[in-house]
């Protein structure tokens, strides 16, 4: 026998509330690795986006378009190297649940700025060739089951009708955190037929994706930009495709900094579900702790004993919660909407932070016991009545 | 014989609040190697204090106690634990054994903190149990075990390291007339054969009729054999 022995047999010493503990712990780890994960997800859009790109948008709001026509003015400006742009289409695939990303894009410039999304020569002249032709991320692809020649239906919403699309390209995501989830068709397409059926709308886009040569111009270049259509109908706001981002993300701001913080706090309080264990079965031992130290054992023995169960009980539960969560958070991911994240998976870092965690709630659970332990004296412990 | 123990003019006095309650007062007395001594007297007499002040799990609060050659009123908490380690075997009136060990793993114990190899731990585990006669019980756990087996388990972690001192609070005080007898049968055996110095707190006569020498206290003073 050993001492860890004695430590292992005192952690099992009260199955039902060690495995209680435990279970909870685990919970704590998964409700915390899930949180992070979300966070992680929702930010990861940002380290996404390329430190060429500019984005202009309508100066009011996001959701006013822009003329068709300011393309040709801001390609012309000094250091742009080209000019694509986008429009949000909406729209329903099937069920309403089928969450993805619609764009109307500009076909001849979309994949020379989005350069993320890789694409083989042939599908992307396919793509350019057929006028109601698609391209659909590897990931839509996948979930859907879609094969190049397959068609797509819309249902149109923002720009009602039935809208049909032949898939000509599958592109796939350069990095883990570039979106495989979005669907590309002709912005001539959709606005030729506004033409016929809503001559009003005709003629605009949402907005411009601009590639630089040089990313340290963005400010001077998105101030060019911004100056070529002062005091017009349409002025513009130009920013760097990170700051674009990060509106979207800072909207939905203080839902992830509530996330952030119940990640935390679940932690906190599974910290006081442990201690209050170590602190039971502390003080039922008062009278064995006694015992030891009459023997000869030291205060380091008692530490590492106290200790050693805290740590065996954060471990067990932290370890289990880990692998638990990749499960849990794939299980997540299938009961969201399909593409309402356009990836999810679990950080490293994450599960780093889950286990520090862990092991931090074991250390800290056991101070006060481990306080107590030591400062009673082995006279008092053997009067001690549990 | 030579003294083992010497106790000399030692008062130990308890704080409650601010009221300073006596406990001992003033208490001289010799232990000589190999004896067996008693310590009678009602209860709160200060007979347990003196009890651990010798064995080294409590401080006096005045004087001096020396142990086989060791002043140990002056040793650290630290030093105090290895003295105790290496010097003492103790024996409870309810036995304090480890209830998730069985009785070979509570033997074992105190030899956690020598530096004994595996086999050679065995070996003295064995060799108390098989004294103590419960060579057959050594994967029993205390509850499997009756209470004067328990005891028995208890004197075999007291003497596994060898210690010079046996000190023993109650040790028949919970069990019946026969685990009594059969326990105090084992403490005279260590006298008499091993040569242990024993120290015995007791509230029942039988059972200081095994000590060579008995000791009254009354009110935290000597009153005589």
């Amino acid at each position: 026998m050993n001492v860890v022995k004695l430590v292992l047999k005192n952690s099992l010493r009260h199955k039902l509330r060690t495995t209680l503990t435990i279970v909870g712990i685990m919970i704590a780890v998964i409700a915390f690795g899930l949180l992070r994960t979300v966070v992680t997800v929702w930010n990861s859009s940002v380290d996404a986006a390329a430190a060429n790109r500019l984005i202009t948008r309508q100066a009011v709001s996001f959701i006013f378009p822009l003329p068709y026509s300011y393309k040709e003015k801001i390609k012309a400006i000094d250091g742009i190297e080209n000019v694509s742009f986008a429009n949000w289409f909406g729209g329903v695939y099937k069920d309403k649940n089928n969450f993805f990303t619609r764009l109307a894009v500009d076909d001849e410039t979309i994949f020379d700025v989005m350069k993320e999304f890789v694409i083989s020569d042939q599908e992307l002249a396919d793509f350019k060739r057929e006028r109601n032709s698609c391209v659909i991320g590897a990931e839509i692809a996948k979930q859907y089951n879609i094969k190049i020649g397959d068609q797509m239906v819309l249902d149109g919403d923002i720009y009602p009708g039935r809208w049909e699309f032949v898939v000509r390209g599958i592109y796939k995501p350069k990095n883990k955190n570039t979106d495989g989830t979005q669907m590309l068709f002709h912005w001539t397409y959709v606005d030729e037929r506004l033409k016929v059926e809503s001559p009003i709308r005709t003629g605009k886009v949402g907005w411009y994706i601009i590639l630089i040569n040089d990313p340290g111009r963005s400010a001077e270049i998105s101030e060019k930009i911004d100056g070529l259509f002062k005091n017009s109908s349409a002025e513009t706001k130009t920013e760097t495709e990170k700051a674009f981002t990060q509106g979207f993300v800072s909207a939905s701001g203080a839902i992830i900094t509530a996330m952030n913080f119940m990640s935390f706090v679940i932690i906190g309080i599974i910290m006081l579900v442990l201690a209050n264990t170590m602190i039971m079965a502390a003080r039922e031992r008062t009278r064995e702790y006694a015992v030891l130290k009459t023997l000869g054992f030291s205060a380091f023995h008692i530490v590492g004993l106290i200790l050693g169960e805290s740590m065996v009980i954060a471990l067990l539960g932290g370890g289990i919660g880990i692998a638990l969560t990749y499960p849990i958070v794939g299980g997540f991911e299938q009961a969201v909407p399909k593409g309402f994240f356009p990836f999810f998976y679990v950080e490293p870092i994450t599960l780093i932070l889950a286990m520090s965690a862990a092991l931090l709630i074991g250390v800290l659970a056991s101070i006060f016991p481990i306080q107590r332990a030591l400062k009673t004296k082995i006279v008092d412990g053997f009067r001690f009545v549990g | 014989m030579a003294s083992l123990i010497s106790v000399q003019n030692v008062s130990k006095s308890y704080w409650r609040d601010k009221l300073e309650i006596p406990v001992l007062n003033n208490i001289t007395i010799d232990v000589e190697e190999g004896e067996f001594l008693a310590l009678m007297g009602p209860s709160g007499s200060g007979k347990t204090t003196l009890l651990n002040l010798i064995a080294g799990i409590d401080k006096p609060s005045k004087g001096k106690i020396i142990v086989n050659g060791t002043d140990i009123s002056n040793l650290g908490e630290s030093a105090l634990a290895k003295w105790r380690a290496n010097n003492v075997g103790f024996i409870f009136q309810f036995y304090n054994l480890i209830p998730v060990l069985t009785a070979f793993e509570n033997v074992e114990l105190p030899l956690l903190l020598t530096k004994l190899s595996k086999s050679q731990r065995r070996k003295q585990v064995e060799t108390a149990l098989n004294l103590v006669g419960l060579g057959d019980r050594m994967d029993h756990y205390p509850k499997q075990l009756s209470g004067g087996q328990e005891q028995r388990v208890a004197i075999a972690r007291a003497i596994v390291t060898d210690p010079v001192l046996l000190v023993a609070d109650e040790p028949t005080g919970d069990l019946d007339r026969t685990s009594a007898e059969e326990i105090l049968t084992l403490m005279e055996r260590l006298n008499k054969e091993f040569q242990k110095t024993i120290i015995m707190v007791t509230h029942d006569p039988h059972a200081a009729e095994s000590a060579h020498k008995l000791q009254h206290l009354e009110k935290g003073d000597l009153v005589g054999a």
